[in-house]
């Protein structure tokens, strides 16, 4: 709105050089209106300040074992107390800070497992995309191939030849999510690469480089932030899977995927020891999906506000 | 005009409720039509003409669209009714069985996994009780009335085996397949071939001999209009700015936005290539509303009043009415 | 101010575009888009090219600027053959030939500014930079009516009319000679469309630019252009100065193309004979034998569906490719 009554009246907001800073703000402002996009973010910044601030939030250190302790259930029941407010795990461990130290490893391995799969799949998908030909052909059977690999045993071999740990953890969801960056990247440059300024540059006498940098990477901005926002959250998710078949990182760790694994035994005894992860990675997973929702709308309107 | 009107629309305002704000598409739109009669709304996009009929037909989404005020009086089979206040089912059975449309983009309108003659037979058999045996007769005889060659074969065509001329003329099969006494039609041409387009007007005009349908035909092209229309309405900034028979608006054009879209054409029959005439400025936004002439910002005959007050509608000849301050005869603004 | 230096010489272009079938994309069939078409420009006219769905124009504006690669056919710019050169000796030429592209709302990027999309082709090439690019890109927006500060806004806040100016500035950056105008105002308002035609001829005055003007609107083709090119299926049928089209139209086509244009003056419509062809327009995958109008033609006798009819002058600065023409 501000926009056509500014367009009207040659406001001046609209007629200097916008820095990256002026653009935010501006966007922030869909931001309120969407209040899923707001439950979203807050819990993406619990999980981000309870990463950053792990020793200052945690009360016990979440490797301390206490065997006479174990077992304790939640502050709310019965033989709970304050002392440990979600309860105690089999080797006597606080929940909570098991929880919050969790945050570390789930972040850890969205973000850089997202670098990496991003990363791969994004020059795979651009350079079959933009030349075509032999070379998509070749590059799209890589991608083919990695996908067709039975994806268990391929976690499997890398534990054993390379052991558990929270590098090889990144390392296995960098080059089995690659496809998916990989195919939705390619797809984007092949639709991007008939628009009318690609055609435009091109008869401008720009080359590759120029085109693929300057016109077609800064338009798949907005599809490729929203799909890793989306794969952020899976990998979360993941990360307990592989945790249940004791691939995940050390059982030491404090990992989600960990501590539902161990806690698999006590569903019946002890169940606050799998469900307390169990939740967090819930509502970890449910804000990067409402984030990635309403940056997908936040970063199209600029086509959907077009006027005639 | 002793017979009433077959459509009677007054004071009709619709308004959509978006993110970025109110947009006030028709605000306030009142005519006729008469039976048999061809009315053409003109307009440029941003105008309203689409969202008018779209309102009419009780087509506008909504949310975020909402019909606001007026009324749409319908002389139906069973009566006078207003459209606007039907319920749901009985405008669906209005819709169809007794005003027929026609769209631009006839692909969106019919259904690509039924063949085009279960389409039309559909119709039939809900709006005519025909019987199966009884709609399939009546579809092969509606396909050769809309000039489809080898209607027994094409039958059993879907949609996108045909062409977008052969299409809107599917389309037409089934506008006028229950023989509506009105027909919408929004655009029907504007997406075809200039040849296409003469055959498809020509059928328009072989459907209202033969069978004397009422037309309302939607359109920013002034050339298809002088072919077909008997009366004329200029739409502006989501009001009427102009309505008039036909040869009065093309020789003697009573608002400035007329005599601008007039000029601004490129004509076949133009002798020497005059520099085009074009209206300075912009479409206004729809997003606010205004108090005043939705013109004014591009009339070059504006004066104080047209920015104080909302010009009514005046009758200035016959059947002619125009809503602007200024009369264009006398150079000079209107008196009273 | 028309010269009579030819620009551009187009001889015998072809392009066609195969079908392919299958995973290996084994070819099964052709695309002829562009069959066999000759013609010359002008330095300083426009030439319309008409035409409808299907006929081939926008190829042929493509293909003349090697946008597409001609499959046979030469292209004769200032006397040099655009389809002999390398790429990157036509990527030396590009500035002298520019285009304008149909669609507003496809064309400009939407994440650049419209100072960084005006100011692209100059970058491009190196000419300029720094303040000296931004006093140029200034100059060219009020060259096209635009304020010059609307350099840091971005093409979403524009109308179609406004965008399609700023398209128009940058194909003019580098100062070309040559624009081929591909549909510039079919997806304009009408109101519009006059300003941004006006535009177009008050720049090729100023600036001594010669055009190709793709459209399918004939009134706006017969108002704009000194000569106009028919085309049909992938040729020209018929070519001449604009008053001889329309005072002598000699082809069937393009006499039944004129009959079908409405004209806005509700009198001379009542009265107008129209002569509406049959049948639908065939695709280029399959085009008939003979001529490839013949089955439509309301005067097409035997050898029409025969043999192609020859393109010829038929009479000074007529061109025609018709039976009937070359018999009578």
């Amino acid at each position: 709105m501000a926009t056509n009554r500014a367009a009207q009246t040659n406001d001046s907001f609209l007629d200097i050089e916008r820095t990256f800073w002026d653009r935010l703000v501006y966007a922030s402002r869909f931001l309120w209106r969407d209040q899923s996009a707001i439950i979203g973010l807050f819990l993406f910044l619990v999980v981000v300040v309870a990463a950053i601030f792990s020793p200052q939030l945690t009360p016990y250190d979440p490797l301390d074992q206490n065997l006479r302790n174990n077992k304790i259930p939640p502050a709310w029941s019965a033989e709970g107390s304050w002392d440990h407010p979600l309860g105690t795990d089999s080797l006597g461990r606080d929940i909570l800070s098991r929880v919050i130290y969790g945050t570390r490893v789930s972040l850890t391995i969205g973000f850089f497992g997202v670098l990496m799969a991003g990363g791969i799949g994004l020059i795979m998908g651009t350079i079959a995309g933009y030349f075509g030909g032999r070379v998509d052909a070749v590059i799209m059977g890589a991608v083919n191939l990695i996908l067709s690999l039975p994806y268990l045993l391929f976690v499997v071999f890398i534990a054993a030849i390379l052991g558990r740990s929270l590098l090889n953890v990144v390392l296995i969801f960098g080059i089995t999510d690659a496809p998916i960056f990989a195919r939705v990247t390619r797809g984007e440059v092949l639709r991007i690469r008939e628009s009318g300024y690609v055609e435009s540059a091109i008869s401008s006498g720009a080359r590759w480089g120029r085109i693929i940098f300057d016109h077609i990477l800064p338009n798949l901005i907005g599809p490729f932030l929203t799909l890793a926002t989306f794969e952020m959250s899976a990998m979360i998710f993941y990360e307990a899977s592989l945790g249940f078949l004791g691939l995940s990182v050390p059982p030491t760790v404090p990992s989600w995927g960990n501590m539902l694994a161990s806690g698999r035994t006590y569903l019946t005894s002890a169940p606050w020891i799998a469900t307390f992860p169990g939740l967090a990675i819930m509502f970890t997973s449910l804000g990067m999906n409402l984030l990635g929702d309403w940056l997908r709308d936040v970063l199209d309107p600029r086509l959907r506000r077009a006027r005639k | 005009m002793n017979t009433q009107p077959v459509l009677e629309v007054k004071d009709l305002v619709t308004k959509f409720y978006t993110l970025e704000g109110v947009v006030h598409a028709v605000n306030g739109v009142s005519f006729d039509l008469e039976e048999g009669e061809a009315l053409a709304i003109v307009g440029e996009s941003g105008s309203g003409k689409s969202v008018t009929v779209m309102s009419i037909l009780g087509l506008i989404l909504s949310p975020p669209g909402k019909v606001e005020g007026g009324q749409a009086y319908f002389a139906g089979k069973y009566g006078q009714c207003d459209l606007l206040k039907l319920p749901p089912a009985e405008l669906r059975n209005v819709r169809g069985g007794q005003i027929g449309f026609v769209f631009q983009d006839p692909i969106s309108s019919l259904n690509p996994i039924l063949t085009i003659g279960e389409q039309i037979s559909e119709t039939l058999v809900k709006h005519l009780g025909m019987s199966g045996e009884e709609a399939h007769k009546k579809t092969i005889e509606l396909l050769e009335q809309v000039g489809i060659p080898d209607p027994k074969m094409r039958y059993r065509n879907y949609p996108h085996q045909f062409s977008g001329g052969m299409r809107q003329r599917v389309m037409i099969a089934i506008a006028i397949a229950c023989n509506p006494a009105i027909i919408i039609a929004d655009e029907p041409t504007t997406a075809l071939d200039v040849t296409i387009q003469a055959q498809i007007v020509d059928l328009f005009q072989r459907l209202r001999n033969v069978i004397g349908v009422a037309v309302i035909w939607i359109t920013h092209d002034l050339g298809v209009v002088a072919g077909l229309a008997d009366r004329v309405l200029v739409m502006y900034g989501g009001r009427v700015a102009e309505i008039a028979l036909v040869d009065d608006l093309y020789e003697h054009p009573q608002h400035p936005y007329t005599i601008g879209l007039l000029g601004a054409l490129t004509r076949l029959d133009a002798r020497e290539s005059k520099r085009l005439v074009s209206i300075e400025g912009t479409p206004p936004d729809m997003l606010i509303p205004v108090t005043h002439c939705p013109f004014a910002p591009r009339c070059p005959y504006a004066f104080e009043r047209c920015w104080q007050e909302i010009p009514p509608l005046i009758e200035v000849g016959k059947q002619h009415r125009t809503s602007c301050f200024y009369d264009l005869d006398k150079r000079r603004p209107r008196d009273g | 101010m028309v010269k009579n230096k030819v620009l551009l010489r187009i001889e015998n272009l072809r392009k066609y575009f195969p079908i392919t079938r299958g995973l290996l994309g084994r070819p099964v069939g052709m695309v002829k888009a562009v069959d066999g078409i000759s013609f010359d420009m002008k330095q300083g006219e426009t030439l319309g090219l008409v035409g409808e769905s299907g006929c081939g124009k926008s190829t042929t504006g493509r293909a003349i600027l090697q946008l597409h690669k001609p499959t046979s056919g030469n292209v004769f710019f200032e006397n040099t053959d655009l389809t002999k050169m390398s790429a990157e000796e036509l990527r030396q030429l590009r500035p002298k030939m520019q285009m304008i592209f149909q669609d507003p709302y496809t064309s400009l990027n939407p994440r650049h500014s419209v100072g960084k999309i005006i100011g692209e082709p100059l970058v491009i090439h190196g000419v300029m930079s720094g303040q000296q690019l931004k006093d140029r890109v200034a100059q060219l927006l009020e060259l096209v009516g635009m304020n010059p500060t609307f350099v840091h806004r971005y093409p979403h806040e524009f109308s179609g009319g406004q965008r399609q100016r700023i398209g128009i500035a940058r194909a003019i950056s580098l100062n070309p000679s040559f624009i081929v105008c591909d549909e510039p105002i079919s997806s304009l308002d009408v109101s519009i469309q006059a300003q941004v035609v006006n535009l177009l001829q008050d720049l090729q005055e100023q600036l001594g630019l010669t055009y190709l003007f793709i459209a399918h609107d004939l009134s706006m083709v017969k108002h704009i252009s000194h000569r106009i090119a028919v085309m049909y299926l992938g040729k020209i049928v018929e070519f001449t100065g604009r008053s001889a089209l329309f005072d002598n139209p000699l082809h069937p086509y393009t006499q039944s193309l004129i009959s079908a244009v409405p004209i806005p003056n509700p009198k001379v419509e009542r009265k107008r004979h129209r002569i509406i062809l049959e049948g639908e327009v065939p695709s280029p995958a399959n085009p008939p034998r003979g001529c490839v109008f013949n089955t439509r033609c309301p005067l097409a006798i035997d050898t029409c569906s025969e043999a192609p009819p020859e393109y010829r002058e038929v009479q000074p600065e007529h061109f025609v490719a018709c039976h009937l023409v070359e018999a009578g």
